[in-house]
């Protein structure tokens, strides 16, 4: 897939929300209008990191479709990896460099009722989710799980909505999973985000419940992405570093090599490559079983490496 | 560029390329063997004045094929329809349709926005309308039908569920042997299902994951092609009995005015409020006669009639009619002269 491109945002006004939980929002340094978002879809910023850029992905959280201004929420996670804890400290005026926004996880439009649980701030997604069903009269429950100190952060866009259910207590007493998928009517779609296990123990219960897959929905980021590695390129002895959101092939173009490709989105077969040593980590629909099981050819616009390092014949 | 008038898509037929339309025709074979492979590639940006130029090409022949589009509505308006849940996808398309004309082509399109409030002008058909973006009530007719009454090429919109595609709308009065009626609400595999070879070799599988992945401002394009007799548009299964019969028109001295390459320009966006796919298909109609000027290229077409597979053939329609084009393209087949002539920087003959 060719990379979407990029937009330059610029910082204009960031709220707290609760103690740990801040919106941003950003809109076109080009003074222009900002692409238009589906419901579900995330912007994926890139932030300067201790020693590199970091990609951090959020999802948008204003009404879906408007285009004057993009909405994030982020909380201050003591664990960051860096980008939660920049944009805390962030002032409006920033400049920043953002793809466009990316939908993998919209709502579907044939659902007769969309059926909504989330925890924490895996609630994000679905507050653009929410302003979309109450504007198109779609019928929808929400159930949070979320900390009493966080219940207020998202106030303005749940409360008065007899829809929507919180669950405060610890462990998730109150949500009892197996009765709400029990009892909701056919053609019923789940989306579910939040922690692993709040995903795991939704998706199962539903399974459980005789769901069929198509109706259970589950968010998940950074699927493009992967751990760095090391390739070799056997004709010329020289070693690239392919960087964690950066494919194999990029890496090749930004050294100044033209390796043939087409799609960039691994059906085509046109970039395949020989693997002289390492193991691929294969990515492509193109590839037969046996030619992933052999590990000796690869679609380098999609895959990456197991290993710590491929010898590619290039 | 000068817009041609009085251009007939039927009956009496009315139809000629100029130089220019010849010169930037996007003839699809860079080979001289033709075979099915999932030939997608980035929509970018091309040569100013090719059909890539714009991100929806607009062209000399436009007053006419949206005329016929008209006539063709008139008669069967099961030609457009649009199934409720896609909905927002119609307004994705009407802002994708609007930004990008009026900014490809100010001259001839403009759009002027405060807030939701529009104010759309098409000079080319004499369109000034105001409305109210999201509100079908503040438009004359809903917003995909309104749209594509205004733009070159047939318009599908693809709603993606359950791991698919499904063809869930769509305004086709240009296609190439296909019912958008009878096809409405199939998925990827049962729209396609109809073309011969392609799906063992799992073409269909590897494009509809592809296609699923499609990203918003990262659209995609690929041509495809087959032939038609006579410069018809509207050669859909409904209308068979109008144009079928004129297959046996077709003889060796004709073929190079009545016979006519049909490239269709496909584009894939992903549309962002909806997250339905458009699927665009822009076609592009040239006589043998008129192809036969570009040097290399009635040497190529007729290879590739030569190499397809029976299956091929009888797919787009050429049983009755493959060696009748071969036999008028073969007088073109020692054009070596010529083509030397061209690649010293002669001139191509147009």
């Amino acid at each position: 897939m060719s990379a979407s491109p990029s937009l330059n945002l610029h910082l204009e006004e960031v709220e707290s929300l609760s103690g740990s939980i801040r919106r941003l929002r950003f809109v076109n340094a080009a003074a222009a209008l900002l692409p238009a978002a589906a419901p579900g879809a995330h912007l994926t910023l890139r932030l300067p990191g201790a020693r590199r850029m970091l990609q951090r992905s959020y999802s948008l959280i204003g009404p879906p479709g408007q285009r004057q201004w993009y909405d994030i929420a982020v909380k201050n996670d003591v664990r960051s990896r860096g980008g939660s804890a920049f944009l805390h400290a962030a002032r409006p005026g920033l400049q920043l460099q953002a793809s466009w926004p990316r939908s993998d996880f919209a709502p579907v439009a044939t659902a007769r009722k969309h059926l909504l649980i989330a925890g924490g701030v895996g609630l994000t997604p679905f507050l653009s989710y929410l302003q979309r069903f109450r504007a198109t009269g779609q019928d929808y429950e929400l159930h949070h799980c979320v900390r009493q100190s966080d219940v207020a952060a998202f106030g303005r866009w749940l409360d008065c909505d007899e829809r929507v259910h919180l669950h405060c207590a610890t462990p998730r007493a109150s949500l009892e999973l197996d009765g709400l998928l029990a009892r909701q009517p056919l053609g019923t779609h789940l989306y579910v985000c939040g922690p692993d296990d709040l995903m795991a123990d939704a998706v199962n219960a539903a399974l459980g419940a005789g769901w069929p897959l198509r109706s259970i929905h589950s968010e998940s980021f950074g699927a493009a992405a992967g751990d760095a590695f090391t390739v070799r390129l056997a004709r010329s002895g020289e070693e690239l570093r392919v960087a964690e959101h950066q494919s194999l092939l990029d890496c090749l173009e930004d050294s100044g090599r033209t390796p043939s490709s087409l799609c960039r989105g691994g059906v085509c077969g046109v970039c395949v490559t020989e693997v002289l040593d390492g193991e691929p980590e294969h990515r492509d629909h193109y590839l037969s079983e046996a030619e992933r099981a052999s590990g000796r050819r690869i679609m380098i616009c999609v895959s990456r490496a197991r290993s710590q390092r491929l010898v590619l014949d290039l | 560029m000068q817009f041609k008038r009085n251009e007939r898509f039927r009956d009496e037929y009315h139809y000629a390329n100029s130089d220019a339309a010849i010169r930037r025709f996007p003839f699809p074979f860079a080979d001289d063997a033709y075979r099915y492979s999932v030939n997608l590639e980035p929509h970018v940006r091309g040569a100013p004045g090719s059909v890539y130029q714009a991100l929806f090409d607009i062209d000399e022949h436009y007053l006419g094929e949206l005329q016929d589009r008209a006539i063709t509505l008139q008669r069967d308006p099961l030609r457009c329809q649009v199934l409720p849940h896609l909905r927002i996808a119609q307004w994705d398309l009407l802002e994708l349709l609007m930004e990008s004309l009026s900014t490809d082509y100010p001259d001839w399109f403009g759009l002027d926005r405060d807030g939701d409030l529009w104010h759309w002008r098409n000079r080319l058909l004499g369109v000034d309308d105001r409305f109210v973006f999201g509100d079908e009530s503040s438009l004359p007719l809903p917003p995909f039908e309104y749209i594509t009454r205004q733009v070159q090429g047939d318009f599908c919109l693809c709603d993606q569920r359950d791991e698919q595609l499904y063809l869930d709308g769509g305004m086709l009065t240009s296609p190439a042997d296909w019912s958008l009626d009878f096809d409405l609400g199939m998925n990827f595999f049962e729209w396609h299902a109809p073309v011969p070879m392609a799906h063992e070799s799992r073409v269909f599988e590897r494009a509809l994951k592809y296609l699923m992945r499609l990203q918003q401002g990262a659209p995609v394009r690929r041509l495809n092609w087959t032939t038609t007799v006579n410069p018809r548009l509207d050669t859909a299964p409904e209308t068979y009995a109008d144009w079928v019969p004129e297959r046996q028109h077709l003889n060796r001295q004709n073929a190079g005015e009545r016979l006519f390459l049909r490239v269709e320009l496909q584009t894939l966006f992903r549309l962002p409020r909806s997250g339905a796919i458009l699927f665009s298909i822009r076609t592009y109609l040239i006589s043998l006669a008129e192809l036969a000027r570009v040097p290399g290229w009635a040497r190529r077409l007729r290879r590739v009639l030569l190499s397809l597979p029976p299956e091929i053939v009888a797919y787009k329609g050429l049983a009755r009619n493959r060696d009748i084009a071969a036999h008028w393209l073969a007088r073109f087949e020692d054009d070596a002269e010529r083509l030397r002539g061209v690649a010293a920087g002669g001139d191509p003959g147009l």
